[in-house]
């Protein structure tokens, strides 16, 4: 049988040349980002902004958009967001926060309630107060950040500070295009969200480290030759394998997008997105940034890469 | 590499079978579950993984005890004692008890009593914090005497934080009574944070009826209507159901902890529905005093600060036991019973979260859940067969382990399965064969360079293994912060995805490397089939 191979044999493109191209283009997206973010801005959800979330399902079939459109200004609610989705009886429902803390909110509810559960059912619902959104972002915020953190001191534990430091940046441009997928999508930013951003986090780690480990293992072989063309030499060797997990990770993330319903929807796509950029950073910012951060694989850094290697040594069981 | 020994390919098949047996419960119909169940001696773990609430529908919410409102009634206690230690003494005041919003100040007519009085006042503070433990910290009350005669009391913070604990507590066993009450299953109510209530219904059609019983203090008193030409300070105008004010004596007759019973009924007359209830001794006889000095008065029904109904007085009621009728339906008379039953709240609770899912959407969303793992997982299934050919067979059988061994350990850790939880595990899929991939790519390279085939499987399995366990390490330090920071379903994502990346590495390492070993042994290949 004739296996399917993704990647030609023994590639050798000269991913370092393009470093020229790559970091140029990802400033600009990393710019491009940041604007969007100040100045288009995110849709964020109810878990960060506050507010309620009704959705609604018709009873005879076909829900009466207008009616619900005007529900805000009719009960005196503010802006009603109403979203249909897929057929003509699903709708979902969203009002801001209402002013007079916790307990108005849940006042809001009960007035939608009573004006629409005649006609439809009333599938989910979710209210959240003003403290909690804030608590919510808070966590949020934490998490993100301190997962950056523990990785940057686990890289530098298991490797050179050089790899850690171009790791976090390679993390970091990949949040911030993360970041701007959403403003640009203006796709629902809530706690999914954030889980997909800490997964985009660790998925892009993990393809920085496979590249990263192979960079190591390659320095130790060929103490002589020039960072550029050993770098290039270690992403042309795990080239098939990054092509190919990003494969089957795209594979089970279209399964999720096409099939997984709309309430994860946002997260699906999300990290559709950032497993594509994760890819590309690993290869086209991380790498080259170790020749920018000035990794020399002769002199003074073979002692230490000796010194580590030493160290490593009696490494645990397999 | 080929030697493999038998004990480890045992303790790897008896592992795979443990973890059928463990998702098994899960995968089967309801009524061959509980068949087997009864067969079974009560301890065996036979228990389908529990579902969360977005898949199986059901009620969370969060409530958060007002403090405000528990301040304010500790600074009112306060000042009523005070006033009760001036009387005893018979310490005059001069210009009456001044309320702040943390405490209350008095100002002696005589500067002389204060030595008198000063060692009564200290004595109302308690000790905070948990005596159990000898940490008795500050007291509740700080009191400052002034210049001439000028005493203050405040309630200090740890009074309050001790008092929103207790309330807190409190709260949890009134919760639990009514929301039983309700008949719902396996109810999870707890305590989050220092002053806020968790309560999780699962399979739950109706939430108003359960905010209606969680939102309401429930505080039932028995006053009389003030008369016309009542001294106006005893006495406030207090809101009717029916609409418009009623004046009412603030000094209460009979309180809601005085009764021992409530229950939904119908009144014999009208056949409107009512609330019958019935005194303990001391309300019984509370309530006899106050009647039979009263006939011909209204009198009215407090609850909440609402007055439900202001009847006349016919005759006195020694009976211990009477009837709350106020234009009720007959499920507000019910939820009123059950109200009352259960006792008030000590505090007012305010709901600051709340995510309900209908059973529809619940199901809705497990089918969509499994519809994306089954097509996911054909997808990557098929991939890994036209990729690896032979290879990709062993990684498929160690992808099917892997989606077993993470249901196996969801039930055995009790974790609950959410629907960013399924995305978790989709996702899992697609990564658990990143380590397969690593090495099978690691031994095509070894082998092109020239080693032989044996040679060729030992380093690639070897060297791989390193950028596994880096690889995935950062991985679970992303899933283990999610897990600590996120709530609800995205903790069930977090869970999915930290056991999908324990589980993956046992499977596509070990279970891979014993699989072509065997094959290997038999197969006997000339030529590596990747």
């Amino acid at each position: 049988m004739k296996l399917l191979r993704l990647t030609p044999e023994n590639t050798k493109f000269p991913f370092m040349r393009f470093r020229r191209v790559s970091y140029p283009f990802s400033a600009v997206m990393s710019i491009i980002s940041v604007l969007l973010f100040i100045f288009h801005g995110m849709n964020f959800g109810i878990d960060f902004a506050g507010g309620t979330v009704l959705e609604l399902r018709a009873k005879n079939g076909v829900a009466d958009v207008a009616m619900l459109r005007n529900l805000g200004d009719n009960l005196g609610l503010g802006g009603v967001e109403v979203q249909a989705f897929g057929n003509q009886s699903d709708v979902t429902l969203r009002f801001g926060l209402q002013p007079g803390g916790d307990a108005a909110q849940e006042a809001a509810v009960q007035k939608v309630r009573a004006v629409v559960q005649d006609g439809y059912d009333i599938r989910r619902t979710e209210v959240v107060g003003p403290r909690v959104s804030g608590e919510l972002v808070q966590s949020g915020t934490l998490g993100v950040v301190l997962s950056i953190f523990a990785v940057l001191a686990y890289l530098w534990f298991r490797f050179e500070w050089q790899f850690a430091v171009a790791a976090v940046i390679a993390t970091m441009h990949d949040l911030l295009l993360t970041v701007g997928f959403f403003s640009l999508t203006q796709l629902e930013f809530n706690t999914t969200s954030i889980a997909a951003i800490l997964t985009i986090v660790g998925y892009s780690l993990n393809e920085t480290v496979v590249v990263l480990d192979r960079i190591r293992e390659m320095m130790r072989k060929y103490k002589r030759m020039p960072t550029d063309q050993l770098v290039d030499m270690s992403i042309n060797a795990v080239l098939p394998r990054t092509l190919m997990t990003a494969t089957t990770v795209l594979l089970a993330l279209a399964a999720l997008v096409f099939f997984g319903g709309h309430v994860i929807r946002s997260f699906s796509l999300a990290m559709t997105w950032g497993v594509c950029v994760a890819v590309y950073s690993s290869i086209f910012i991380c790498s080259p940034m170790l020749i920018y951060l000035g990794l020399r694989t002769d002199g003074r850094e073979r002692a230490s890469t000796a010194e580590q290697a030493t160290a490593e040594a009696p490494e645990p069981a397999r | 590499m080929l030697r493999f020994a038998p004990w480890k390919i045992i303790s790897i098949l008896a592992m795979t079978f443990m973890a059928f047996l463990l998702v098994l419960p899960s995968l089967l119909p309801e009524a061959t579950r509980t068949s087997i169940q009864s067969h079974l001696p009560h301890w065996a773990p036979f228990k389908p993984i529990t579902l969360g609430l977005d898949l199986q529908g059901g009620a969370h919410v969060l409530l958060e005890v007002d403090t405000p409102s528990v301040l304010k009634t500790q600074v009112e206690n306060l000042r009523d004692d005070v006033r009760r230690i001036m009387r005893e003494e018979r310490v005059g005041v001069s210009g009456g008890i001044g309320m702040s919003a943390r405490g209350v100040q008095v100002r002696l007519a005589n500067p002389d009593d204060m030595a008198k009085v000063l060692p009564k006042l200290r004595a109302l503070g308690q000790p905070t914090g948990n005596v159990m433990l000898g940490a008795a910290g500050a007291s509740s009350i700080d009191v400052t005497p002034g210049e001439g005669g000028l005493i203050q009391l405040s309630v200090t913070e740890a009074g309050v934080q001790d008092k929103v604990r207790r309330a807190v507590d409190q709260s949890i066993e009134v919760l639990r009574r009514r929301i039983d009450a309700l008949g719902a299953t396996e109810p999870n109510i707890q305590r989050q944070g220092s002053d806020r209530i968790l309560v999780q219904v699962p399979g739950l059609q109706d939430t108003s009826r359960l905010k209606e019983l969680l939102g309401s203090t429930a505080k039932l008193e028995f006053r009389l209507v003030a008369e016309p030409g009542a001294n106006p300070a005893d006495v406030e105008n207090l809101p009717q159901v029916e609409g418009g004010t009623l004046p009412v004596e603030k000094q209460v007759m009979v309180q809601g902890e005085d009764l021992t019973d409530a229950q939904p009924g119908f009144d014999q007359r009208t056949s409107e529905p009512i609330v019958n209830f019935r005194f303990n001794i001391r309300g019984g006889q509370k309530f006899a005093d106050v009647t039979t000095k009263n006939v011909g008065k209204p009198f009215a029904i407090v609850l909440d600060g609402k007055v439900i109904s202001a009847p006349r007085i016919i005759s006195p009621i020694t009976g211990g036991s009477g009837q709350i009728s106020g234009h009720f339906t007959v499920e507000s008379a019910n939820n009123l019973a059950i109200l009352l039953r259960a006792g008030a709240l000590p505090a007012k609770l305010t709901i600051v979260e709340e995510r309900t899912v209908g059973p529809g959407l619940g199901q809705d969303s497990i089918d969509a859940g499994k519809r994306a793992a089954y097509v996911g997982a054909a997808l990557v299934v098929a991939y890994m067969l036209v990729t690896y050919g032979t290879f990709g067979v062993f990684a498929n059988l160690a992808l099917a382990v892997h989606i077993l061994l993470i249901f196996a350990g969801m039930a055995m850790i009790g974790a609950t399965l959410t629907l960013p939880g399924i995305a978790g595990i989709v996702l899992t899929i697609g990564m658990a064969v990143d380590a397969n991939v690593l090495i099978y790519e690691r031994i095509r390279e070894e082998n092109h360079m020239g080693r032989s085939i044996l040679s060729s499987l030992d380093a690639g399995f070897k060297r791989a293994f390193a950028t596994i366990v880096d690889s995935n390490v950062t991985m679970f330090v992303a899933a283990a912060i999610l897990y600590f920071l996120g709530a609800g379903p995205v903790r069930g994502f977090a869970v999915s995805l930290a056991l999908g990346i324990l589980t993956s590495i046992v499977t596509a390492v070990t279970m891979t490397r014993m699989m072509i070993a065997v094959w290997y042994r038999y197969a006997r290949p000339t030529k590596l089939p990747i």
